[in-house]
């Protein structure tokens, strides 16, 4: 026996489903998650043309409720959360004193003094165990509700007119990032306008007691216009395309959210101190006057697949590092994610390449996202 | 799924033909093909080179990653097939048939090559 046996692995609602269907099943931060049901390439493109059904139950659910919920948010988080209005989400990120990013997070503000914050699954621990320091002092409660939702996701252009068909909630009045308490298929829902694939759809939390049933009426209700079961590899080539960053490759604690090219989360004009604040300040002066490596999309014009950590070269020198890569389906071509010095950043770039086992292959810098769909 | 009777199959999951005038084709299994996921890439040895039983000979890049080729035998490269190199999908779609990736004419065979049976046995499908 191996002597770093990993612990059980957990198991979503979904489990024994998943199995029915014929899974391949991966590790995932300690869960045991559908990898893909079948080819990767045909779900991802069920997305972008018709639609897909995800399991996501592993991600991290945390409520926070009371009167100052909305002042410790704002004081424990880089975004402007008192702000967000009721029935609306937020992206935004949790960052330690020093300014690194712990994770990102969307929260919710389900009511004036209720919000709830999903984090990913590698992080919710953390997330959860910071938010309850961060709480002190302030009228608010924090609540580990990772146990209390199973999380269906349905994306892909069919999703609203297969949502529709199962619920009187008003989906056209849903806006992106927005969320509303509903019933699915008579399974109380939380249902919300979000997701990670670059096409509309919705996120579905509900008890994991009504997951399966769930899971079987969006089935039912969605096979007929070409809905699939979809795997986690699928929607990891769907973020990528979107040019979507994913916690550990394009975002970790030793970069700040100017690193990573998303100042704009930090909200330095909202009332109050934040975790963070100082070194953040710090971090956009630093960006204004020396730029940081700049995020950008590298499309391959050979076949060889870019991995997280291949460096990033030009003129034989190293001038970057991938941070996700893999086959674009939708272009039809390897496509990566990358940070490179401001120098190499600019869309059209020449000479740059990616060492790829020891290889130089040819890449085309280009502008983020690879893929943007047609509103 | 079923391996096929007629061949012999390595612990790394390639399947090798019998002989025909000393020379026999390579690919990998239909359980290996499933556990790579979507291949999009294959890198093949040069015909004329020599290839050696158990070692690394080429590279099958799939979505989510990167594997090691190896040769279930020792011998010189033959033929590689294009139409693989073209459309690396045909590992995934017909791995014991249109997706072959090369034939070697056999110097040396190892001896713990696997009958079918003992493959489907060893590899639990």
């Amino acid at each position: 026996m191996s002597s770093n046996a990993p612990v059980d692995p957990r198991h979503t609602a979904l489990d024994a489903l998943h199995r029915s269907l014929g899974a391949t099943m991966t590790d995932f931060a300690g869960w045991d998650m559908p990898l893909r049901y079948g080819s990767e390439r045909d779900e991802h493109l069920a997305v972008r043309t018709k639609a897909g059904l995800f399991d996501l139950s592993h991600m991290g659910e945390i409520t926070v409720t009371g009167p100052q919920a909305a002042a410790l948010l704002d004081f424990a988080l880089v975004g402007n959360i008192g702000g967000v209005k009721a029935g609306r989400a937020r992206y935004t990120m949790i960052c330690r004193a020093d300014g690194g990013i712990l994770d990102d997070l969307i929260v919710y503000r389900l009511a004036e003094t209720t919000y709830m914050v999903v984090a990913n699954a590698s992080n919710a621990q953390t997330v959860l165990d910071a938010l309850v320091e961060r709480a002190e002092g302030f009228d608010a409660e924090v609540r580990d509700d990772r146990d209390a939702y199973a999380l269906l996701a349905i994306q892909g252009p069919e999703s609203p007119g297969i949502l529709k068909s199962l619920t009187d909630a008003d989906l056209d009045g849903l806006k992106y990032y927005a969320g509303l308490p509903g019933t699915v298929a008579g399974v109380p829902a939380l249902i919300a306008r979000t997701g990670y694939t670059g096409e509309d759809g919705f996120e579905l939390f509900v008890a994991p007691a009504d997951a399966e049933k769930l899971w079987q009426a969006l089935t039912d209700a969605g096979t007929p216009v070409g809905l699939v079961p979809c795997g986690l590899s699928c929607r990891d080539t769907l973020r990528l395309e979107a040019g979507m960053p994913l916690y550990g490759h394009e975002l970790s604690t030793a970069l700040t959210p100017f690193d990573a090219g998303l100042g704009r989360v930090v909200k330095f004009e909202k009332d109050g101190d934040f975790v963070g604040r100082e070194a953040l300040t710090e971090a956009a002066a630093r960006a204004e006057s020396q730029p940081p490596r700049v995020l950008v999309g590298l499309i391959a014009e050979g076949r060889r697949v870019p991995r997280a950590g291949y460096p990033v070269v030009a003129d034989g020198k190293v001038v970057g590092e991938v941070t996700s890569g893999a086959p674009s389906p939708t272009l039809g071509k390897p496509i990566a994610m990358a940070y490179v010095d401001a120098a190499h950043s600019a869309p059209g770039a020449p000479g740059v390449g990616v060492d790829i086992r020891g290889s130089h292959e040819p890449y085309e810098v280009v502008a983020l996202p690879f893929y943007k769909r047609q509103k | 799924m079923s391996n096929p009777q007629q061949l012999r199959y390595s612990k790394e999951h390639e399947w090798l033909s019998g002989a025909e005038d000393g020379v026999s084709t390579v690919g990998i299994t239909e359980h290996a093909a499933n556990a790579l996921g979507d291949v999009v890439y294959v890198q093949l040895p040069e015909v004329g080179s020599a290839v050696t039983a158990g070692e690394t000979c080429g590279e099958l890049e799939s979505t989510k990653s990167v594997s090691d080729l190896y040769s279930p035998v020792s011998g010189e490269i033959t033929e590689i097939n294009q139409d693989v190199v073209d459309d690396p999908a045909l590992v995934n779609t017909a791995p014991f048939e249109g997706g072959w990736l090369f034939k070697v004419r056999v110097a040396e065979e190892p001896k713990d090559l696997l009958s079918a049976d003992e493959y489907t046995e060893f590899s639990g499908s």
